[in-house]
């Protein structure tokens, strides 16, 4: 194991997929000549030459459907957004074409391609570049949908979602570009299935449910807790909205009994919602307090700095929460 | 120019006359209730689509629009699998799951059937970037009606085109009507095809009611892409006799337009040139008419008798397991 940062991780996922399958290749905005928006993409042009490492113009519609059309005929495409904001421009081609493709066609044509990019509130970038947007495209069957927290996840998730036959979402996270984490040597085929949830804390009195950016708050409340309240708290990263491991939830929830869930998307039918609903239908009687959801405040992203915190899941929040759920 | 080998002009006017006779019984099985959904006939425009399966090769990628059933029947795909798609069964061409406006057949290089207006116009341009990403020298046929030229999809991917010089032909069948809008209210060119100089794309119009013009232009454009892939614009223009769809009595429109078009209908013309040079008989075209109507009805038969798509299977269809060996 060495440690690494998650755009690193990022990047060695792509690389090692290039160079497995000549079928696998990238496009995006500003992939390839200046490198990713976020770099993500670094040094992949010089590697594997612009046949396979593809610059396009702001066409998001274009070139996502592109990436549709070239998966209908057997190529595995790669295809970013610069962030998941713009992926509202592709809408149609990601909600209607991609996901849709293989019931329409009576099972005829699978679409094999992985849209990625950052997912989610950065840091004051307005209502237009700040969209978590896991909530809506969990809506729609045929997509998958995962959302690492850490290098080594984003590492085996996208290496993951490049091999499989449908089309899967990577959703990245800005904020976490430049974390580091722990991920096995390079040479290792690092690769984590789409549907496995991971304890990221292990605990007894709660359990926080969580995922992308809400990993490293919930990491950070639970130690909180512990020193301060005497609380032991057990987190739980979802890692894949899509299928949603819904045992790695029950098994925990079942243990600790109480249960809290921050999510980093809206509260109105947000992913929380989704497994609010399936924790009391399965295991009602298990519950010793109502499972309580910590997620953006329901407004359009301000830009002042102050606002967009208050909108956000916080620590505080969170932590206000878990004592609420342990009626201390 | 060497053309490439075209196929029996008698057998593409056996198969423009079945596609009409399908579609004919198609609106009566639809105004009988056993079709649901949407139905969008093509009935006065098959010299388009079988012009241009005359000047491909069968394995150039086909895609289209919602107006599908002819593109399919001109591939190859069986009557009896397109009508039992009509009907929802399981042996349709989707096995039941697409109906009228998203027809597939993978075997015969029909890639769909699409119902978003415009939205296939990039998958058709991914297609054509994977042969040219391969190395091959197919050509991908991208179908779509003259009301598709305003959507941002469509513009997105005729700059894609241009800028990769992708391999492929963009046809818009430019029928007149996009819905109930004519041309004239909805674009603010006077000529579709000038659409194409904007991309700076070669652009051809082409008398989509003469089978032989559609063939032989397109063949020499598919040629020359063949040779140096670049995308090309063919603007085909043609009509429609029906509504949009079923239920569109098409009352935006005159009696004089539509017996016009009528006039100089595709397959009269080319029985009647095929007639003129002695290639074809009365007897030969009846007989010929004869057997695509009872291809026709013997398609709603298969369809009736048909099975629905298993309700366990409900769910085989949402994901496809496994992953790349």
């Amino acid at each position: 194991m060495r440690e690494i940062t998650y755009r690193q991780a990022l990047n060695e996922a792509l690389a090692e997929e290039l160079a497995r399958d000549p079928n696998v290749f990238l496009m995006g905005e500003e992939v390839a000549e200046y490198n990713g928006a976020y770099k993500v993409s670094q040094g992949l042009l010089e590697r594997f030459g612009p046949k396979r490492i593809i610059d396009t113009p702001i066409s998001e519609n274009g070139f996502a459907g592109m990436g549709v059309g070239a998966a209908m005929v057997g190529l595995r495409p790669i295809i970013e957004f610069m962030t998941f904001s713009f992926s509202f421009v592709a809408f149609d081609q990601v909600v209607n074409n991609a996901p849709n493709m293989l019931t329409m066609s009576g099972g005829q044509f699978n679409i094999p391609i992985t849209f990625r990019g950052p997912n989610g509130p950065a840091h004051q970038l307005g209502a237009t570049h700040s969209h978590a947007t896991e909530c809506l495209y969990a809506n729609v069957p045929g997509l998958k949908i995962c959302t690492p927290a850490t290098p080594r996840d984003a590492k085996g998730l996208l290496k993951t979602a490049i091999r499989d036959n449908n089309p899967v979402l990577v959703l990245e996270s800005e904020l976490l570009y430049s974390s580091k984490g722990m991920v096995e040597p390079e040479d290792f085929d690092l690769l984590i299935p789409l549907g496995e949830g991971e304890l990221k804390r292990e605990g007894s009195d709660v359990t926080i449910i969580c995922y992308a950016q809400t990993v490293p708050l919930a990491l950070a409340a639970a130690e909180t807790l512990e020193n301060d309240e005497e609380i032991s708290a057990e987190v739980l990263d979802l890692r894949s909205i899509k299928p949603l491991d819904l045992d790695a939830i029950l098994k925990s929830a079942s243990k600790t009994h109480r249960v809290v869930i921050v999510e980093q998307d809206r509260p109105f039918c947000g992913v929380g919602a989704e497994v609010c609903y399936r924790i009391q239908k399965e295991i009602f009687d298990a519950l010793d307090a109502p499972i309580i959801r910590v997620a953006q405040e329901d407004v359009p992203m301000p830009y002042n700095e102050r606002l967009e915190k208050a909108v956000l899941p916080s620590a505080e929040k969170l932590i206000a929460a878990i004592k609420k759920v342990c009626y201390t | 120019m060497q053309l490439p080998e075209q196929r029996d002009e008698v057998e593409m006017l056996s198969l423009m006359l079945l596609i009409r006779r399908f579609e004919e019984r198609a609106s009566q099985q639809y105004q009988a209730q056993k079709i649901g959904g949407f139905c969008h006939l093509y009935i006065g425009q098959e010299a388009v689509v079988v012009g241009a399966v005359a000047a491909a090769r069968p394995n150039d990628y086909l895609i289209t629009a919602y107006r599908d059933h002819a593109h399919a029947l001109a591939r190859g795909t069986s009557p009896d699998a397109c009508m039992a798609e009509l009907f929802g069964k399981a042996t349709g061409c989707s096995r039941g799951l697409g109906g009228s406006m998203h027809y597939f057949d993978k075997e015969h290089h029909m890639y769909g059937g699409h119902a978003i207006v415009a939205a296939h116009v990039p998958l058709a341009a991914g297609m054509a970037f994977a042969s040219k990403y391969r190395d091959e020298d197919r050509v991908t046929l991208c179908f779509f009606g003259d009301g598709a030229i305003n959507q941002g999809a469509f513009h997105e991917a005729l700059n894609l085109a241009g800028l990769y010089k992708l391999p492929i032909v963009f046809i818009c069948e430019n029928n007149l009507f996009a819905m109930g809008t004519s041309v004239e209210r909805s674009t603010s060119l006077k000529e579709i095809v000038d659409r194409a100089e904007g991309y700076d794309i070669p652009g051809t119009v082409i008398d989509g009611m003469n089978f032989r013009e559609v063939r032989d232009k397109l063949a020499e454009i598919i040629d020359s892409i063949r040779k140096d892939p670049h995308p090309a614009f063919a603007e085909i223009r043609t009509y429609r006799y029906r509504g949009h769809s079923m239920s569109d009595p098409a009352s935006y429109r005159t009696k004089e337009q539509l017996e016009k078009f009528r006039l100089d209908d595709p397959i009269t013309r080319l029985r009647a040139q095929l007639a003129r040079e002695e290639k074809l008989t009365n007897e030969q075209f009846d007989k010929m008419d004869k057997e695509a109507k009872e291809t026709a009805l013997a398609s709603v038969k298969f369809a009736e008798e048909s099975p629905e798509p298993p309700l366990e299977k409900l769910y085989d269809y949402t994901y496809v397991t496994g992953a790349s060996a």
